[in-house]
């Protein structure tokens, strides 16, 4: 049985007034087989949309989040209160112009807005799953936002987008369903997670699991939250988000709220207390373990691999037209990632552009305002709707 | 389905009639994408184009086109080969930095290589250096020596020279004159390389 509910978030609403979307539940006829072999179900998908299906059903864009993001890409958040994470890309007029397009964008599976992960309740045990929670691949959160297409009735989407691990799912879409995306476009993303983000997202589940609150991941049944843990993986993780440059041009070595520096361990200076306030409203929003789920998945994320090592073969054949932007300063997924994902596309005589704009944010630009960027978006679905003939 | 394309200049024209409908393209310094454009509406190739300007790629992908933002010098060396009917490169092997590979690898990956560039050999620019003494400034070549991005200026006796040395085989020469009209010309003569202001030619590799 597939029916849409209310989506359930952990957190309280900050925004009653928000619009908070829809889920679809996917009963016990609708598993959902994952990559570990196991299979999930029931489970539901929280998503959101925007803008209106067109009569044709041609006017959808798909948007795939990022680690720590969720559906509300657009309108305030009805949990933070604040604006959704690519408020300055979707919207009416915008260049994911809301007018014209029916966007839809989803929670992943293993969240923690609305789509089940590990803070729900396994129906089996009336617990929260806590690490019972099955691994997940991005693979698998292709297959559910797959799923949910279908019961929302659309078969092909216009385009799919989306930065960083958003990027990833939108590789793994074409791969998995050439013949359901006109148009793609993988933005400050990889095909493979490098040793070097695997390493950073080791460190920030370690601090996790070091928290005594954490209690080997079974902290709702005791009533604690592993907030130390879970902001110092936040922390350590938007370091790397930013770039040196951007760090030096924001902060320097500018002192917070002093004149001068107080020979303890309090926070002296301004970045010290940037941190620390990015990993304090993290633990308001975001679940310890789905925190862990999620990084995992990245981390396992290697799309050659199903393809004997060969990353043009999970594209071959595919009609999908490409274009995949990186920035000149993000050295998580740096341009080198990006453009190999351009030439192994190349090799196989897919449709591909391939740019990279020139930034000193760091990889958290594709968030940001950048004017390069939405001239390419814009004008990459400008022409993706032309040919279909979109409005 | 839009199909009206504004007009092109002559050279790029000149190029559009060399190149056989349906074939696969390659046009490395594609700029703002205007070639390209033509070839897919008027020739209905399947076109690929390489463009170091960021702005011209974005031209590029709002016409639809695919296009990957990279540089001839550092990017050719990944292409397979002969994986494409015709390889161009318009007004652009000047402006390389390793002018010699950059063709290798053109007539490498290429079925047939189309190439056009300025003629410093031409009288006003012999004259010019001369009389003056000074790097000479034309029309074509409106740059100082100490701001141009034509790095590496060759007449078209050089060019004859260097596609000869990479064992190619020139299948068609072309003059362009001040007015952008081309006429099929031999390559070896004295003549155009005095009197051609740019020269279009169509190569195959050895």
């Amino acid at each position: 049985m597939v029916e849409t509910i209310t989506p359930r978030f952990p957190r309280p609403l900050s925004a009653p007034g928000a619009d908070i979307g829809k889920a679809v539940h996917f009963g016990a006829d609708k598993p959902l087989k994952l990559d570990s072999g196991h299979v999930l179900s029931p489970f539901t998908v929280a998503y959101m949309t925007y803008g209106a299906l067109n009569a044709a059903k041609s006017n959808v864009v798909l948007i795939c989040h990022a680690l720590t993001g969720d559906q509300f890409v657009a309108g305030q958040h009805p949990v933070t209160g604040r604006p959704g994470w690519w408020e300055t890309m979707v919207g009416p007029g915008k260049p994911i112009d809301t007018d014209r397009f029916f966007v839809i964008s989803a929670n992943v599976l293993g969240g923690c807005m609305g789509t089940t992960g590990p803070a729900e309740t396994d129906p089996a045990t009336g617990k929260p799953y806590g690490l019972s929670f099955p691994l997940v691949t991005v693979k698998d959160m292709v297959r559910a936002q797959a799923m949910l297409l279908d019961a929302l009735g659309i078969e092909k989407v216009l385009c799919v987008t989306g930065g960083s691990m958003g990027g990833m799912q939108a590789l793994q879409w074409v791969a998995s369903y050439p013949d359901r995306v006109v148009t793609a476009a993988p933005i400050a993303t990889a095909a493979r997670h490098s040793a070097q983000n695997i390493a950073f997202h080791e460190v920030g589940r370690q601090a996790i699991m070091a928290d005594p609150d954490w209690k080997a991941g079974a902290y709702q049944l005791e009533g604690t939250q592993p907030n130390k843990g879970l902001s110092v993986a936040r922390m350590a993780a938007h370091i790397t988000y930013l770039s040196e440059a951007a760090l030096q041009r924001k902060f320097g070595r500018n002192l917070q709220e002093r004149e001068s520096i107080s020979f303890g361990f309090g926070p002296d200076f301004q970045i010290e207390s940037y941190l620390h306030h990015q990993g304090m409203t993290f633990v308001d929003r975001f679940d310890a373990n789905a925190y862990l789920y999620i990084t995992r998945a990245m981390d396992y994320f290697d799309l050659a691999a199903d393809y004997d090592g060969v990353l043009g073969e999970a594209f071959r054949n595919c009609k999908t037209r490409f274009c995949i932007v990186s920035f000149t300063s993000d050295w998580l997924f740096p341009t080198s990632e990006n453009k190999r994902i351009a030439h192994a596309l190349n090799a196989v005589a897919a449709d591909v552009s391939f740019v990279e704009i020139e930034s000193d944010r760091g990889h958290d630009a594709f968030l940001l305002d950048e004017p390069e960027l939405f001239a390419v978006m814009r004008g990459f679905l400008n022409a993706a709707a032309a040919q279909q003939g979109v409005a | 389905m839009k199909t009206t394309v504004p007009a092109l200049r002559a050279d790029l024209a000149a190029i559009v009639a060399m190149i056989p409908d349906g074939a696969r393209v390659l046009d490395v310094g594609c700029g703002d994408g205007a070639l390209l454009e033509h070839l897919i509406a008027t020739r209905h190739v399947n076109g690929r184009g390489i463009e170091l300007s960021q702005q011209n790629v974005n031209a590029c992908v709002a016409r639809g086109l695919a296009v990957l933002q990279g540089d001839a010098d550092a990017d050719l060396a990944e292409y397979p080969s002969q994986v494409f009917d015709v390889a161009i490169l318009s007004q652009t092997i000047q402006a390389t930095r390793a002018p010699r590979t950059v063709l290798g690898h053109l007539l490498r990956i290429g079925q047939r290589t189309v190439v056009s560039f300025p003629n410093f050999g031409h009288w006003r620019v012999r004259l010019s250096l001369l009389a003056k003494g000074r790097m000479p400034r034309t029309k074509a070549l409106d740059h100082h020596w100490y701001d141009t991005p034509n790095i590496h200026l060759c007449t078209i006796a050089d060019f004859v020279a260097l596609a000869r040395e990479q064992g190619a085989v020139i299948e068609r020469a072309l003059s362009l004159d001040e007015t952008g009209r081309t006429r099929p010309m031999n390559p070896s003569a004295w003549g155009p390389n005095l009197f051609a202001q740019g020269a279009i030619f169509m190569l195959r590799g050895g």
